[in-house]
């Protein structure tokens, strides 16, 4: 008869963290950080249909690091929770809070009872109507959640880039200048290791404030390397979508004004304009 | 509905299970299903308010839905300026006539299952896949039905493959049909109906469609008492949804007052009603 090995829960519950820290690492690193008219999501991702960033509920979004299939996994789930509460009460009582909560209570009971933690960090970010009243917070592996204030880095080696974050990001920065800066670091210091990042290698979604209802929207096409080129005038995202028919959340026409903010000839939002931000259908039509 | 705060997400969250928000929520929570659950209430029928009429017609370049805005139990005018007439998604649009308190449950169910396939799924769901979606709702809603809570609606949608606005009825088991160029429910239908094979014709304007619908609207109120007319002392006008390549617009209050405007005083002395 074999006797079963004793292990102690601190030597037990330190090689769970180091084996999903080590899966976590593995990948490469996820950025969200607020900018003046929004929240920005920047992920080196070559794929176009398998996203790390996600919508989640009309001021919130969602971005995971680590194994696909885990985060993707949550990402359901907090799709799931969402809907279910704006169904049963109403869309503006569905919070990044609330959904915050859920995942960590469920990330802790994973983290000790399952036979094998989920390798994953993941990041819950709500628009706020101004960057003060921003709100992302960062969940890891084993539960723990914190609110990080501007910025989150998740995954690979994240914390020279957390490091570059605390020194160059700044409230008030435009949408172009975040993404700038966010892409540089994803491509790591000159030098080994340094790899050249192209809009066809990033997957970048934004929170944009300004928008009523669904706020959430991909960037890709010219769109997006126009806010990465630093010779060009596109400072951010246009209010309105592009008028061709598709996917409502994809936009890729630059601005017509050049800074993208809104002016007098934007009219209503595209999609935004049809219904008003509440569940019941009779409370919907704007006036 | 438990909310499972401080206990994280249960398994049902995180199940592998379809991309169906309807199929989630009977799993989850069938309680909050239109018409909630079918067992309990006892033997015989519901009296509940009715919406009544809905028209929907084609035009070039795509397709709309009007709707009058009174609501009847029986003889007695419950609401007269409830919605009738939803944008579903950003590409389509649906009209209800039937027991209103259902309807709305289930335009709002409908909403959330589309965009909760496309958050889930990251892609649009097909024109014909939301009409069946909508066939399902009818169909699981027949033992309300049976009940006197039956619910008839319009769907009407921008097939972005096809390239043209398309309209969908449906029966009350469920049954889907797609309707050639114009439709009408309700109970002021028949006369919404003659209107609109008199008024329609090929490659009309949105302009002109509009005035159409708010044309027969008129003319089923005028014949049947549960569908409301415009009412000029109050300023309610019927509500329209336009849906086109480009998306859905609920068309402002200020043009449909025009609209009906121009319809009322058209007919002003008239005591037949002809046009």
């Amino acid at each position: 008869m074999t006797m079963p090995m004793y292990v102690s829960p601190e030597q037990l519950m330190k090689d769970r963290a180091d084996f999903a820290r080590k899966g976590i690492a593995r990948g490469r690193s996820v950025i969200v950080a607020s900018y003046a008219t929004g929240i920005a999501f920047v992920a080196e991702n070559p794929s176009r249909t398998l996203h790390k960033v996600s919508e989640l509920y009309d001021r919130i979004g969602f971005a995971g690091a680590g194994k696909y299939n885990e985060f993707e996994n949550l990402r359901v789930a907090g799709i799931r929770y969402a809907d279910l509460r704006g169904y049963s009460y109403d869309r503006t009582d569905v919070t990044a809070r609330g959904l915050a909560n859920a995942y960590t209570q469920t990330l802790g009971t994973i983290f000790t009872q399952e036979s094998k933690p989920y390798e994953v960090e993941i990041a819950v970010a709500q628009v706020g109507a101004s960057q003060d009243e921003d709100q992302i917070y960062r969940l890891t592996y084993d539960g723990s959640v914190t609110e990080e204030r501007g910025f989150v880095v998740m995954g690979g080696t994240s914390e020279p880039i957390a490091t570059a974050l605390r020194e160059h990001w700044a409230p008030d920065l435009p949408l172009a200048q975040v993404l700038r800066l966010a892409v540089g670091l994803l491509e790591g210091p000159d030098g080994e290791g340094h790899r050249d990042l192209s809009a066809t290698e990033l997957e970048v979604a934004v929170l944009d404030r300004r928008r009523p209802r669904r706020t959430f929207r991909r960037l890709g096409g010219p769109l997006l390397e126009a806010l990465l080129d630093a010779d060009s005038t596109t400072a951010d995202v246009p209010t309105q979508d592009d008028s061709r028919p598709g996917l409502h959340d994809t936009l890729t026409q630059p601005g017509t004004d050049g800074n993208g903010t809104p002016s007098a000839t934007d009219g209503i939002p595209d999609g935004g304009d049809a219904r008003h931000e509440h569940s019941n259908p009779q409370t919907q039509r704007e006036d | 509905m438990s909310t499972e705060h401080g206990r994280g997400l249960s398994q049902e969250f995180l199940a592998p299970r379809s991309s169906s928000f309807t199929e989630f929520l009977s799993q989850r929570a069938p309680e909050l299903l239109p018409g909630g659950l079918p067992r309990g209430g006892g033997e015989g029928t519901v009296e509940a308010p009715h919406g009544t009429t809905i028209v929907a017609l084609t035009f070039a370049g795509g397709v709309l839905i009007a709707g009058d805005r009174r609501a009847t139990m029986g003889s007695f005018i419950a609401n007269r300026d409830m919605e009738k007439v939803f944008a579903a998604d950003d590409s389509s649009a649906v009209g209800i006539a039937g027991t209103a308190g259902t309807a709305i449950e289930m335009v709002k169910l409908f909403q959330v299952e589309l965009e909760h396939y496309e958050k889930i799924e990251g892609t649009l769901l097909s024109l014909e896949g939301k009409a069946n979606r909508l066939a399902a709702m009818i169909r699981g809603n027949l033992a309300n039905a049976m009940r006197g809570l039956s619910v008839l609606p319009v769907f009407a949608g921008y097939d972005l493959e096809q390239d043209l606005g398309r309209i969908f009825s449906y029966d009350v088991a469920g049954g889907c049909y797609e309707e050639q160029r114009h439709h009408s429910v309700g109970s002021g239908s028949l006369f919404a109906r003659g209107a609109l094979k008199k008024l329609w014709h090929e490659d009309m304007a949105e302009a002109q469609a509009l005035s159409v619908a708010i044309e027969a609207l008129y003319d089923a109120a005028d014949d049947d008492s549960a569908t409301g007319g415009p009412d000029v002392g109050r300023s309610i006008w019927p509500t329209c949804a336009v849906v086109t390549e480009t998306g859905v617009r609920l068309v402002d209050d200020t043009q449909l007052e025009e609209l009906a405007r121009a319809v009322v005083s058209a007919r002003q002395s008239n005591p037949g009603g002809a046009r």
